[in-house]
């Protein structure tokens, strides 16, 4: 390890090949892509208009991530849903709970 | 095959959990104090908790051949009245200096101090408990916050525990993901990995973390508690290690070896 080296350079390290990966979680990650496709299908079939809701816009912006090609997806769909911004409330007084995602246009968007 | 689980809320779980972890190798565990899922209305709801931890819950767990050790504070999310906190905190030192702790107690250190919503007012009480395991020279167990608020909250509780001078080697940040790992490893820590089933962790993605950023100073826990959670979850990871042909010795050095050097740096963790 050299000393510039940083834990942001990830190992890589995995003892499976690509075949023996894709033998092993194929059936499972199918299984969680249909649910992806048919949660997609559910917001289309919801009555009224397209809710523009900042959790929406971000989750459509993350599937784009999974077929960019580049690595480190999972580290990056995690950045987009997450607050960048700097300010600190005073108390947390009267704050929701956590949403799971930022609005992408005020305080998004890594 | 035995496993130590680092970080599990067993006052919220049953005898039976017990059991089965016993069953599954667990020989010791450590429970850091936490939000019960609805605020306490006093600072005396905070000191029976503490007996709890320290008196009754050991002595459940040695039914079944498990150690216990626990952490003690004030969690962040009942830490944003901080006049209120601060009469919690109080009462952390005379279990610190009981009898008992300067010879063979449970306590291993402050824990899970952090943040939550990340407010100033949880910030203050968390640099007021980073004092506190200074000078009383404690391992400190951090709780990171969720979701959209993780990444900022880490990094504003690594600037609070760099700003003292606590070893960062002494220092444990739970909850890490994908986007938080290599910050905290860069900056000394240990890091945690959460395995809960839906809002965190899952074991194959924990695999995945250790495959990316290797085995050291890293371990996994269930925090199993109140919410749906597996007490379970560390020998199912291991099995994933296994599943994909990782070496037994990397499985028992990310569930065991590794827990027990971290928490070794404290006088009261001794295994029997
Ligand atoms: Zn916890």
């Amino acid at each position: 390890m050299n000393e510039n080296w940083s834990f942001s350079d990830a190992l890589g390290m995995n003892p499976q090949t690509k075949q023996q990966v894709v033998d092993t979680y194929f059936m499972e990650h199918r299984a969680r892509l249909v649910d992806i496709a048919a949660y997609l299908d559910r917001v289309d079939r919801g009555q009224g208009d397209d809710p523009l809701d900042f959790r929406d816009v971000a989750f459509r912006r993350a599937v784009e991530i999974l077929l960019d090609g580049q690595p480190q997806r999972a580290r990056r769909v995690l950045e987009l849903f997450s607050d960048h911004t700097s300010e600190l409330p005073q108390s947390a007084d009267g704050m929701k709970g956590a949403m799971g995602a930022v609005s992408l246009t005020d305080g998004g968007a890594a | 095959m035995k496993y130590i689980d680092p970080h599990i809320h067993m006052v919220s779980r049953t005898t039976d959990d017990y059991q089965r972890m016993a069953q599954a190798g667990c020989i010791a565990i450590t429970e850091p104090a936490f939000w019960a899922g609805f605020d306490r209305s006093s600072a005396q709801g905070f000191y029976d908790y503490f007996r709890q931890l320290t008196e009754y819950e050991p002595k459940r767990a040695a039914q079944f051949g498990i150690q216990h050790f626990t952490w003690l504070c004030i969690n962040p999310k009942e830490a944003d009245d901080p006049g209120f906190a601060r009469e919690v905190v109080s009462m952390i030192p005379d279990f610190l200096n009981s009898k008992e702790q300067l010879c063979g107690g449970n306590v291993l250190g402050i824990g899970e101090i952090g943040l939550n919503k990340n407010t100033k007012n949880e910030l203050i009480i968390l640099e007021e408990q980073i004092a506190l395991a200074e000078t009383f020279n404690q391992l400190v167990l951090v709780h990171t916050p969720h979701l959209e608020d993780k990444l900022k909250g880490t990094r504003l509780i690594m600037d609070a525990l760099s700003a003292s001078k606590i070893d960062p080697g002494r220092i444990l940040i739970d909850h890490v993901e994908e986007h938080t790992v290599s910050e905290v490893l860069d900056r000394g820590f240990w890091a945690g990995m959460t395995l809960y089933p839906d809002t965190k962790v899952t074991p194959q993605r924990a695999a995945d973390i250790i495959e990316m950023y290797g085995d050291e100073r890293i371990w996994m826990n269930s925090a199993g508690d109140w919410g749906c959670s597996d007490p379970l979850a560390v020998p199912k990871a291991r099995l994933e290690m296994r599943r994909r042909g990782h070496a037994p010795t990397t499985v028992d050095k990310v569930t065991f070896n590794n827990p027990q050097q971290f928490l070794s740096q404290s006088p009261n963790f001794l295994l029997t």
